[in-house]
């Protein structure tokens, strides 16, 4: 027994006083809870388990909004993590704090590994490519704008459930028919900046914003107040006047009442395909997003949403290189392909669509590939993304004005116009606080 | 012999020393955050704060160019004229009933306590679920009444969503003050009424509420200042301050700034608004209202 204690105590001894073998920590604050949250925890027990050198520990620090909060109080304090997982609308904000981050290809660098851009879908990588070409962040869980629709409910209705509408002046007249046949709720949609205005301009080659859409420069100011726009949230406004669309509150609250069968077709998230085939007591099925076929040019390509991964500065050249080896783990083929399958989230290289497309998965599994095709498409100045200073206060603006022209309480040209006004004075004042 | 009528402290340093401790906690927990406020509400920084540029009022001056800013003065008076009266109402009977109260008294008053313990934002979805357009409790049995209840697009509707939630939340504290009150009161002042031949009605109009001013009046002050700083836990749960900006409270959009949108200068200008206005209307308060309080 004595001997027993002896060496495991020399054996501690020696743990605390050689640590030849220590690794090298990475704190990874993360956003994804759930089902999300064991795909990520896999990611990272992946990559500690292929080396022995560094160990990656993910940490869940709340919703998208709470895990940037928390960041940026860790900044300030001196303690930020190695990696931050952070929503594609505080882009933006990450790209202009030059001092806090340290760019893709840098962190690449100093730990001596190549970094190639083009191996990453140009719509996603686009996102986080600064005015000069530089990639800042890593493509992470991406995700698009897509049409779920019900097809028990198309059949209910008379519809074809292998044909979902196409067009808009398609999908009036489906929820139309869904609505004659007794269905309280035809039409809803989540996220509703993101889908009817952000990847609507996008899908149909217009600008949302100036300049790139805020791409190419932070002089950028909205551009929501063409008659295609105008046309657009008038057809929708109309629409919730004849109970054919139904608002369901802000961010994604639409998606609960699709998957519960409440509503029969929704514009969402590609994201949401996981959710659907768990948890609805229906068959689903997953379209394009609507686009209006008198528009040259549409349709293009949609935008992403999601996550990427940031480098925060200020840590020491090992952790770097910890760093550096984690992201070329997470950009291998086979590990990206898992995640997109896996997840319902876009693969991020051509190498990882290619890989699924192989085999079969598109085939078993089909509308899994709608987000996929309306990614992987050349993209053009007008589609390639959309990245504006003060994104958050700027959706909730468009969120609040929406809801006036829903409620019948605003015209729709009002209700756009009053979106370019308040958030072009959001704009103004990114642009003033990060002039360098 | 002179007697000394006051007590006084003859060296210079101790009564600092003595009150030090009670100084160095107003100061930490007080002073400092408010002149952190102050400082911040004259900066623009970027959301790391890596770089940071002197402004002067520029922020106040473009929270009072939006309209949206000053139109939310508006909802926040409604919102806390209704929080406090309905709140100070409500509780005021649960009390008077309580306190007639014979059998049993314990357990009922002590499930009246009871959602005091919940969080605010808890608050805020227990009714937003009960409401909820669709599947919510209440809102089927409006429909069934032929009240078309939607809180998402209908801005009186969420207006009483949230006043419900945040009076519901705070009835617990004003009833146990207004409890306490009432039991204090003695006995024989109600019992001479009442051989006098005042109904119960009467009673407490004449006896009972006039006696309660204090109470009352304390309880006023401290209505005022939860509808006004500790609301946007249940505006954030239950509406977001929509639909539009309809019940988008000043603390709401001051939370949503700093917090949600790391927009940290005109967050800090807002609370600095806000701190003005409740310094104010407690100066009021103790100036106009608690002259009429009889102590």
């Amino acid at each position: 027994m004595k001997r027993t204690l002896a060496s495991l105590a020399l054996a501690a001894g020696m743990a605390v006083a050689l640590p030849v073998h220590a690794q090298v920590e990475i704190q990874w604050w993360h956003s994804m809870s759930g089902q999300l949250g064991e795909w990520l925890g896999g990611l990272a027990k992946g990559f500690n388990d292929s080396q022995k050198e560094f160990k990656v520990v993910p940490v869940f620090k709340g919703t998208y909004p709470e895990s940037f909060a928390a960041a940026i109080a860790a900044f300030r304090a001196g303690n930020a993590p190695h990696i931050l997982q952070v929503f594609e609308v505080g882009t933006a904000s990450m790209m202009a704090s030059k001092g806090a981050i340290v760019p893709v290809d840098q962190v690449m660098k100093t730990a001596g590994l190549k970094f190639d851009a083009s191996i990453y879908v140009p719509a996603v990588s686009g996102y986080y490519t600064a005015p000069n070409g530089q990639m800042l962040s890593l493509p992470f869980n991406s995700s698009t704008t897509v049409l779920h629709y019900n097809k028990d409910a198309f059949r209910a209705a008379g519809l074809d459930p292998e044909n979902p509408p196409k067009t808009w002046p398609e999908l009036v007249r489906a929820a139309a028919s869904l609505k004659a046949t007794g269905h309280k709720c035809p039409f809803t949609t989540s996220w509703q900046s993101w889908t009817q205005l952000e990847s609507f301009s996008a899908w149909h080659d217009v600008e949302f914003a100036t300049r790139g859409n805020g791409l190419t420069g932070l002089d950028t100011r909205l551009a929501v107040t063409t008659p295609l726009h105008v046309r657009h949230i008038e057809n929708l406004a109309n629409m919730a006047k004849q109970g054919l669309f139904v608002y369901k509150g802000r961010n994604n609250s639409a998606d609960a009442t699709f998957v519960s069968g409440e509503c029969a077709m929704v514009t969402g998230s590609s994201a949401l395909y996981g959710a659907v085939q768990r948890n609805a007591k229906f068959q689903g099925g997953i379209g394009t997003l609507p686009h209006y076929p008198d528009v040259p040019g549409s349709p293009q390509n949609t935008v992403i949403g999601g996550a990427s991964l940031w480098a925060m500065s200020g840590k020491k050249p090992e952790e770097y290189k910890g760093v550096a080896a984690f992201y070329r783990y997470l950009s291998d083929p086979q590990v990206q392909a898992k995640s997109h399958q896996e997840t319902g989230y876009l693969p991020i290289t051509m190498a990882a669509f290619k890989l699924t497309e192989d085999s079969g998965f598109y085939k078993q599994f089909p509308g899994t590939d709608v987000s996929v095709t309306q990614m992987v498409r050349k993209t053009t100045d007008k589609s390639r993304g959309i990245r504006l200073g003060n994104f958050v206060q700027i959706r909730t603006i468009i969120d609040e004005e929406l809801e006036l022209v829903w409620a019948g309480r605003k015209s729709a040209q009002e209700g756009l116009e009053a979106i370019k006004k308040r958030g072009d004075v959001e704009l103004e004042k990114f642009e003033k606080a990060n002039k360098s | 012999m002179v007697i000394e009528k006051r007590v006084l402290f003859k060296s210079g340093w101790l009564p600092w020393v003595l009150v030090a401790p009670q100084l160095a906690i107003v100061g930490v927990f007080f002073f400092w955050p408010a002149g952190q406020a102050l400082l911040q509400s004259v900066l623009r920084e970027d959301a790391f704060g890596t770089r940071s540029e002197f402004v002067g009022l520029e922020n106040f001056a473009a929270l009072f160019a939006d309209e949206t800013y000053l139109a939310s003065f508006r909802t926040t008076a409604v919102f806390s004229a209704s929080v406090a009266a309905i709140g100070l109402t409500v509780s005021l009977l649960l009390a008077v009933m309580a306190d007639r109260v014979v059998r049993f008294s314990t357990a009922y008053k002590t499930l009246l306590v009871w959602p005091y313990a919940v969080a605010p934002a808890v608050a805020g979805v227990l009714w937003l679920f009960m409401f909820a357009p669709s599947i919510g409790v209440v809102s089927y049995a409006l429909r069934a009444m032929g009240i078309n209840w939607n809180h998402l697009l209908d801005g009186d509707h969420a207006m009483l969503l949230i006043v419900l939630a945040a009076v519901w939340k705070q009835i617990s504290y004003n009833f146990l003050f207004f409890l306490a009150g009432l039991q204090s009161i003695p006995k024989s002042l109600v019992e001479a009424a009442a051989i006098d031949g005042a109904g119960p009605w009467r009673r407490f109009w004449t006896v009972q509420l006039p006696l309660l001013a204090p109470t009352s009046f304390f309880l006023l002050v401290i209505n005022v200042v939860y509808a006004f700083f500790d609301t946007f836990a249940i505006v954030d749960a239950a509406t977001s301050g929509g639909p539009g900006k309809e019940t988008a409270i000043l603390v709401y959009k001051a939370y949503f700034d700093g917090f949600k949108a790391m927009d940290l200068g005109s967050s800090a200008a807002q609370s600095v608004i806000l701190m003005a206005i409740v310094i104010g209307l407690t100066v009021i308060q103790f100036r106009y209202v608690e002259r009429r309080v009889n102590y």
